[in-house]
């Protein structure tokens, strides 16, 4: 960073909030009986109402408003005893109606929080038809000619918007995938960036670090990973400075991010901006969730990863990071809890060192990477027994490096594998001695050495020692028998 | 004229039902009148030997085929009928065939009546004359220098006419009520939600209700008993939980009739015929028994104003989708899709649309949304509860359907103001969402002279009372005896 940019990232300080759409995986669309489909042959899944056929009315899918009251109910937001549903007024050609129904100023629910992040809204609405252009561009501009496919016309979303409670692209990312995963948890949506179920949009402002006000903000879109949340956002946030360190202002506007050349650039101004002549549904009556469905969907309510990494820590002693690791990826947080079920003796740390650290090394090492320790061959309860029997010290810890490698490649019971390999600890101290002898003749110079004073030559003789064993000899235990030996 | 096209409806079934007539028959005798016919009422006919089954009854309604034994029916062109054009008397939708039909129609089919034409109208149910039809003015059977009323036209023609022994249209504002009146037929608004908007081309969603243009108020009862009900693809529909009785009453003993002459009196141009008839009605309800109570409706008046903030506002968002995309007209342009946009709707729609298309996105926009939109909510509330209030006082509430008696073509096309002033007195009772009934009060003479014409007299109950509504409606009807019918 120069000089300037120093200065000035102590003079300003980012200001972010996010936008968050994701599709609900619900069997049929949000207001009429089709199903959702993916990859499924252009416009199928259509029917007079997704179509916008005249005459045709909306009807609300009762799974998704259980869905959005999940999310709700997750993100500690108040819920609305009738939200209305209003009409966005626009056209375009993914817009069949030329209205989407979404709500506008009665919200399904309001004033939650996750994490460290308050939740400003939260409310349902529909997904808009895929449109593909016949251009180079891909863009409808200056293309010959605009196919457009309806299998997602109508697909539920619910809106997430944050407030602006974010101070850097990092913290934004993290928190990005904190809510992902507490979504996941709840089953309703599958949160993919790539695949669209999971958008974000971000608002950036700066403003004068120390200041409570806010500064003019942007909109960022097109941001369709987490990596390129975070350098959209550090990018727009380079460039307000610029502006700003420049004595100009910032402009309200729409920017679409290039992943490709991490530019931005300007979709519209604040004066193009439209008219959505947003007026309540008429075709709809409110949303009252009952009190029937506020409890169902409170008791469906899973463990969230926020409560779940409270838990690691208070009552499992995991550290901080480990218990973020384990429970904001709730697959891995779930094996983990299996593995420390199956192994009573052994502490819950040392298996979270097993589970995050040893198991997901040796599959990567195996090469499969894309592999996660649940869809593996390596059952929670042998780890369990594994870990149980290191512990023990049945087997030294890098013979128990060997055994997990044969886990993860053929599966199985770990006892048989150390049997069958003859990975078992030796415990005869005779024949340990045997060979500690043959190593101290084979490595007599650095025998010398450490007869010299020199404890730290004395790895050339355990090597020898753990090549002879198989690594079957446990590493103290054998330096204990070479120093005995040479009176160091 | 052959005689099986005087009988009413539930006369005619009632010799089907003995044997004495074949519903083929019957059907083969309206067919070819509508064939014949020279009022433009039909948009669309079923050829004659052609009369489709019924349909069979949707799984699982628990409605069986029957009570209406293959009955021909004129259905005005805002429902959607599978297969069959359904245009809504625009440009835009010229040669739509939808791929499904409205529950009202599906329900009708059910009971067993069989569809003998689509029946022209006020493009999307815009109007008060059926003049703005894309497809010509509908004559009025009376006199055919004089329009029928509108927007349900057709419909009103086509029974009046004996071109249908009964039809069902639609009423945003009056659009059932006011051509009833205009052509001496009986016409039914029900309560809002009361019959599915399920494949009704919409116009303005919380006002729109499909409703029964009928000879006599029997007829209307046994229509509004085979449609309405609760229907899943309508979330605004509830259905009247009650159920419908035919109506029986012979008198009005004991029935507290209002009549509020505040609202009356503010109204414009009521026409001195219509005024001496609503009297002579009035007169009618004390032989009957019924005690006439003076009611306020104090912000009645402001109905009209109302109306036309809240219809075309929901219309500009509802006629957005004719855009050219999917159906319907499609005109291209030269530079791409805004202007494919507006030369469709530009070429597709008329000009009463464009107008409300105009008004209605004015006022919905931001920063008048609340002077227009918001205000105009305050006042249909405040409507509402000025029903409400009076409901406390008397049992139903009378007023004249329409302030005038059916006018001649071209004589408000040029003022829209004064067209839509026709549905001075039929507006409240849409913003209310109440059931109200327009039944032939008697003839009188038109300003300017010439033969006489039907008035009508309009009824309204609180909401989903409509068997109350259509007794009272009944004893009445029996007592105006009312014998005109068009030369």
């Amino acid at each position: 960073m120069n000089e300037r940019g120093a200065t000035s990232e102590a003079r300003y300080e980012p200001v972010i909030g996010l936008e968050i759409h994701v599709q609900l995986r619900t069997r049929t669309k949000m207001f009429c009986g089709c199903e959702l489909s993916f990859g499924d042959r252009p416009n199928v899944h259509t029917c007079p109402i997704c179509l916008a056929h005249p005459g045709s009315l909306p009807t609300t899918n009762e799974r998704a408003v259980l869905y959005a009251l999940e999310i709700a109910l997750a993100l500690d937001c108040e819920i609305a005893p009738r939200s209305i549903f209003a009409r966005k007024n626009y056209f375009y050609p993914d817009n069949p109606k030329a209205y989407q129904i979404s709500q506008y100023d009665t919200p399904l629910a309001t004033a939650g929080r996750l994490g460290e992040v308050r939740i400003h809204r939260v409310h349902l609405e529909e997904d808009a038809a895929k449109l593909v252009h016949v251009s180079e561009s891909g863009r409808i501009h200056g293309s010959g000619e605009s196919l457009v496919d309806f299998n997602r016309a109508g697909t539920p979303l619910v809106e997430i918007v944050s407030e602006p409670d974010l101070r850097d692209p990092a913290a934004a990312r993290e928190w990005l995938q904190l809510l992902r995963t507490t979504i996941r948890q709840i089953g309703a949506s599958d949160v993919n960036m790539e695949e669209g179920s999971l958008r974000c949009d971000a608002n950036v402002s700066l403003r004068p670090a120390g200041s409570s006000g806010l500064g003019t903000k942007t909109e960022l879109k097109n941001m369709n990973s987490f990596r390129f949340i975070e350098r959209g956002i550090a990018a727009e946030i380079e460039r307000q400075r610029a502006i700003l360190d420049a004595g100009q202002e910032v402009v309200q506007e729409t920017l679409h991010f290039d992943p490709r050349g991490g530019s931005l650039t300007s979709l519209r101004s604040k004066e193009e901006a439209h008219d959505y002549r947003y007026f309540p549904e008429p075709d709809l009556v409110p949303l009252a969730p009952t009190e029937a469905m506020l409890a169902r969907a409170r008791e469906s309510l899973p463990e969230l990863p926020a409560e779940r990494r409270e838990r690691y820590a208070a009552e499992l002693g995991l550290a901080a990071a480990q218990a973020t690791q384990l429970a904001f990826d709730a697959e891995l947080g779930d094996y983990f809890e299996r593995v420390v079920e199956s192994a009573p003796d052994v502490d819950a740390p040392v298996i979270a060192n097993w589970v995050a650290g040893d198991l997901v090394a040796a599959l990567r090492d195996a090469d499969q990477d894309g592999d996660s320790p649940a869809s593996s061959r390596v059952e929670p309860p042998a780890l369990g027994k594994l870990a149980a029997m290191a512990q023990r010290g049945e087997v030294s810890s890098g013979a128990a490096r060997s055994v997990l490698a044969a886990m993860v490649a053929e599966g199985g019971d770990p006892r048989a594998i150390v049997e069958r390999e003859g990975l078992g600890q030796i415990d005869d101290s005779g024949e340990l001695e045997a060979i500690v002898g043959r190593a101290i003749e084979a490595e007599a110079e650095a025998a010398e050495r450490v007869r010299g004073g020199n404890p730290k030559a004395i790895g050339p003789l355990v090597g020898f020692v753990m090549r002879e064993t198989k690594g079957r000899a446990e590493g103290a235990e054998v330096t204990r028998l070479i120093r005995e030996r040479l009176g160091a | 004229m052959n005689e099986l096209l005087e009988l009413s409806a539930a006369a005619a079934l009632r010799r089907i039902e003995a044997g004495e007539l074949s519903a083929d028959e019957y059907f083969e005798a309206h067919a070819a009148a509508a064939a014949g016919e020279e009022l433009n009422a039909y948009l669309w006919r079923a050829e004659p030997g052609e009369a489709r089954p019924a349909p069979d009854p949707e799984p699982g309604s628990g409605r069986g085929a029957g009570d209406l034994r293959g009955m021909p029916i004129a259905v005005k062109d805002l429902f959607c009928t599978e297969g069959i054009e359904t245009t809504a008397g625009s440009r835009i939708l010229e040669g739509y065939r939808p791929p499904y039909t409205a529950t009202a129609v599906r329900r009708l089919g059910e009971a067993g009546a069989r569809l003998l034409g689509k029946t022209n109208m006020d493009e999307f149910a815009m109007g008060s004359s059926t003049e703005n039809s894309a497809y010509g003015p509908v004559l009025n059977p009376w006199d055919r220098a004089r329009v029928p009323g509108g927007s349900s036209g057709g419909s009103a023609a086509a029974v009046a006419g004996r071109l249908a022994p009964w039809a069902i249209g639609t009423d945003t504002g009056g659009s059932i009520r006011q051509p009833a009146s205009l052509c001496g037929i009986v016409g039914l608004k029900p309560t809002y939600g009361a019959i599915s908007r399920y494949g009704m081309v919409a116009f303005a969603s919380s006002l729109d209700q499909c409703g029964p243009l009928t000879r006599d108020v029997t007829d209307a009862a046994l229509l509004l008993r085979a449609m309405q009900g609760r229907d899943r693809r309508d979330s605004t529909s509830v259905g009247i939980e009650a159920g419908v009785e035919l109506p029986s009453r012979e008198d009005l003993a004991g029935l507290r009739v209002g009549v509020a002459r505040d609202f009356s009196h503010h109204a414009e141009g009521v026409e001195p015929g219509v005024a001496e008839t609503f009297e002579r009605a009035l007169a009618t309800i004390e032989e009957l028994g019924g005690e006439v109570e003076e009611v306020e409706l104090p912000h009645a008046s402001h109905g009209i104003s109302a109306y036309y903030v809240i219809a075309p506002a929901e219309a500009s968002s509802n006629l957005a989708r004719y855009d050219g995309v999917r159906y319907g007209l499609r005109v291209d342009g030269e530079r791409g899709l805004v202007e494919m946009y507006e030369r469709t709707r530009a070429r597709g729609f008329g000009a009463e649309v464009k107008r409300r298309v105009m008004l209605g996105t004015y006022a919905l926009s931001s920063g008048y949304y609340e002077a227009y939109y918001g205000r105009a909510l305050r006042v249909r509330t405040r409507i509402a509860e000025d029903f409400a209030r009076a409901f406390e006082r008397c049992d139903l509430i009378v007023t004249p359907t329409s302030p005038s008696v059916a006018f001649e073509l071209g004589a408000r096309t040029a003022d829209p103001l004064a067209m839509y002033l026709s549905d001075y007195f039929t507006v409240p009772m849409s913003l209310a969402g109440i059931p109200a009934i327009s039944i032939p009060a008697g003839l009188a003479t038109p300003p300017g002279g010439g033969p006489e014409l039907p008035v009508g007299l309009q009824l309204t109950t609180p909401a989903f009372t409509e068997s109350k509504l259509l007794d009272a409606a009944h004893a009445l009807e029996r007592a105006f005896a009312f014998e005109g019918a068009p030369r």
